[in-house]
């Protein structure tokens, strides 16, 4: 997993809460048996006009001209605006490859669904949770500044816009933040306690044997 | 001193811990493993590209399920790539070795969330997890069950561990007698209309209370696998008898020497007295009547005796906007009574609703009526091959054949499309399944919520209605 340290990143807004996971990347495209290249079908019901299948010239379909993201401001975004509860529904791991295949790196909401949270910082997106006023006020600065960025220090848990009008801090759990840090595999890190796995599960399918 | 008052979820929470860092994330230990085809063969690929090996193959029960066609099973998979996506499952399997696998056509196959239970591979106390989010369904046998993502699949494959933290706890209080026809379903709904589809986020749930100790398993497993609709990863009941009977006699379920022993260990899977919970969220059951889904996400629920919402008499603007973008993708006005909505097609199947008990619900409205003229398509699709065996050696078929529905093969169906059964754009379906997002039984189709009966209701009369008013 790529290392996150910082960040200063063009800002893109979905300005609609619960957006979920079958939005972001709808079913058809799970028969993949690929991690990479959701990207272009990310939000894909909502970025083009006509429906789309695996295997289609994404490059010839027609876009959607008031799908947020297809406003020339924002590409090459890459943090993502969101509003509450974002990324619910199925546990589609999918979601977040597709989010960062489209190139991006970071999110900032008031809440996220749980399993989609947990499946962002196993992909080096990072999930950040700011208050629904911070994100008001974010959301502001992007309507009224095209261009506008944000600065994201994840060592420091802050996000800041360029002038430092608005510095915001956030919080991350320190083991999370740890391994995005450092991209760590956290199958390596839990394999280094394979004793103490083997000594546990040793004893618990002794307790109950008709767990083996 | 006296032993601290523990919850459910703490005791299944404690009975896993392998150790715990400072920061309070944990080394989780796993008991079951369950596979599909949709979520698996990315992390079966990190896995040998890692060169690694799953740690233990006696924790999986691996089944094909969301791309499965519902007919003419001889064809085979026509798909490609769906096809291509099945194919990987049998090989992964076929490499590494499971518990049991049901691969497609077997007698045995079918929703990874109905065969769990069904084989007795989910048993009480258990970890169990899946890379699916209606995982929380296995938590109706007191086991601690959540869906997980495709690197956590890889991370449990490898380890039999996860690195998690604890949830905070709620729980979910129903007194009183559910009216008759009033289902486990409707509790779900009314559940998630209370308390919305972020209500339960960082939250396991313990369901409780009367109405909730007097359903059936069946009833158990639709209201836990709703809780992630609630943003609950874990939903779960207590052992209680009923528990323990639906256990006796299952394939997997502990060998007959060793039945007292387990069943000794799970009686004390439920609640001390005076734990304290987080959340407590108290409904009388008595009160509810069958309910309806009018938008798109669960929490937009009426009763089927009320009316699709106005968004002038929300104040709040955001919510506003958010009530008028859902009545416009789903069609409807404001206002409208929900018996005034007519229905394309009607969905009776997924993970939610497609046991016996819910298949037999909905025949008993079926039988000795048609499914309205006005209704393109009315699917049923059995849970299992063991569902859809039973249901025929019931007559259910016959009963739902007479009447004009089609009777299918099992699999997760209409519920996501990820097959050929969908909604056409602009298309409405009655459904029993647990998702009303935008597209999510085709793109463009148009999903409400409902229990079996409701569903088998609205296929009869062409529009939704009060299933008590049917008898």
């Amino acid at each position: 997993m790529e290392p996150f340290l910082t960040l200063t990143g063009l800002v893109a807004p979905i300005d609609r809460a619960n957006v979920d996971t079958d939005a972001i990347i709808p079913k058809q495209f799970l028969k993949s048996i690929k991690r990479s290249g959701f990207g272009p079908n990310l939000f894909d019901a909502w970025r083009y006009l006509d429906h789309g299948e695996p295997g289609m010239d994404n490059a010839t379909r027609r876009i959607n001209p008031d799908f947020v993201l297809n406003e020339p401001r924002y590409r090459g975004a890459q943090v993502l605006l969101a509003r509450r509860n974002f990324g619910c529904g199925s546990s589609r791991e999918h979601a977040p490859w597709a989010l960062a295949d489209y190139g991006f790196r970071a999110l900032i909401a008031p809440s996220y669904a749980d399993i989609f949270f947990n499946n962002c910082y196993k992909n080096g997106l990072l999930p950040i949770v700011l208050s629904e006023s911070q994100v008001d006020l974010l959301f502001g600065a992007v309507n009224a500044f095209p261009g506008f960025k944000l600065t994201i220090d994840l060592e420091r848990q802050q996000v800041a816009a360029p002038d430092e009008s608005m510095v915001f801090h956030f919080d991350a759990e320190p083991f999370r933040k740890h391994c995005l840090l450092h991209g760590l595999d956290d199958i390596g890190l839990t394999l280094q306690h394979a004793d103490a796995v083997r000594a546990f599960e040793a004893r618990r399918l002794a307790e109950q044997p008709w767990l083996i | 001193m006296p032993k601290l008052a523990r919850t459910l979820y703490d005791k299944l929470w404690d009975a896993h811990v392998v150790r715990a860092e400072a920061d309070g994330t944990v080394l989780l230990y796993i008991d079951r493993h369950l596979v599909h085809e949709v979520t698996s063969p990315q992390a079966y690929e990190g896995l040998r590209l890692a060169g690694r090996r799953p740690w233990r193959t006696g924790s999986i029960v691996a089944t094909a399920d969301h791309n499965t066609p519902t007919t003419d099973w001889d064809d085979g998979i026509r798909d490609p790539i769906s096809r291509t996506q099945v194919e990987t499952l049998d090989a992964n399997i076929g490499a590494t070795g499971a518990k049991a696998y049901f691969p497609f056509r077997d007698k045995r196959q079918g929703i990874v969330h109905v065969i769990g239970p069904e084989q007795g591979a989910t048993l009480p106390g258990m970890t169990v997890v899946c890379g699916d989010s209606h995982t929380s369904t296995h938590g109706a046998f007191a086991a601690l069950a959540f869906g997980i993502g495709t690197s956590e699949v890889e991370h449990v494959l490898a380890t039999q561990c996860l690195l998690t933290r604890k949830a905070k706890s709620m729980r979910v209080r129903a007194d009183g007698r559910l009216p008759a026809g009033v289902t486990a379903k409707d509790l779900a709904l009314a559940v998630i209309g209370r308390i919305g589809t972020a209500g339960g986020t960082g939250h396991a749930i313990e369901f409780s209370g009367s109405a909730v100790e007097a359903l059936s398993m069946e009833g158990r497993m639709t209201l836990c696998n709703m809780a992630i609709e609630a943003g609950a990863r874990a939903g779960m009941v207590a052992v209680d008898d009923k528990t323990i009977e639906y256990l006796r006699g299952r394939p997997f379920a502990p060998a007959p020497e060793l039945w007292d022993r387990a069943v000794a260990q799970w009686r004390a899977l439920a609640s001390d007295d005076g734990a304290s919970f987080d959340e407590v969220v108290a409904l009388d059951a008595s009160a509810l009547a069958p309910q309806v889904t009018w938008g798109t996400s669960p929490e937009m629920v009426v009763s089927i005796e009320g009316r699709v919402p106005d968004p002038d008499r929300e104040r709040d603007a955001a919510r506003r906007e958010g009530l008028e973008r859902a009545l416009t993708y789903m069609g409807l006005a404001p206002n409208t009574p929900m018996t005034d909505v007519h229905v394309d097609k009607v969905f009776i199947g997924s993970c939610t609703n497609s046991r016996i008990e819910d298949l037999r619900a909905a025949a008993a409205v079926a039988r000795g009526r048609r499914v309205a003229s006005s209704v393109r398509q009315a699917l049923v699709v059995p849970g299992s091959g063991l569902v859809k065996a039973q249901a025929e050696r019931e007559g259910l078929d016959r009963i739902f054949r007479d009447a004009g529905f089609e009777w299918r093969e099992p699999g997760c169906s209409m519920c996501l499309a990820m097959n050929d059964d969908r909604l056409e754009p602009g298309e409405r379906c009655a459904s029993t399944s647990n998702r009303n997002f935008e597209g999510r039984q085709g793109a463009g189709g148009r999903t409400h919520l409902v229990s079996p009966a409701m569903a088998a209701a609205a296929a009869i009369m062409g529009h939704f209605v009060d299933v008590r008013r049917l008898a």
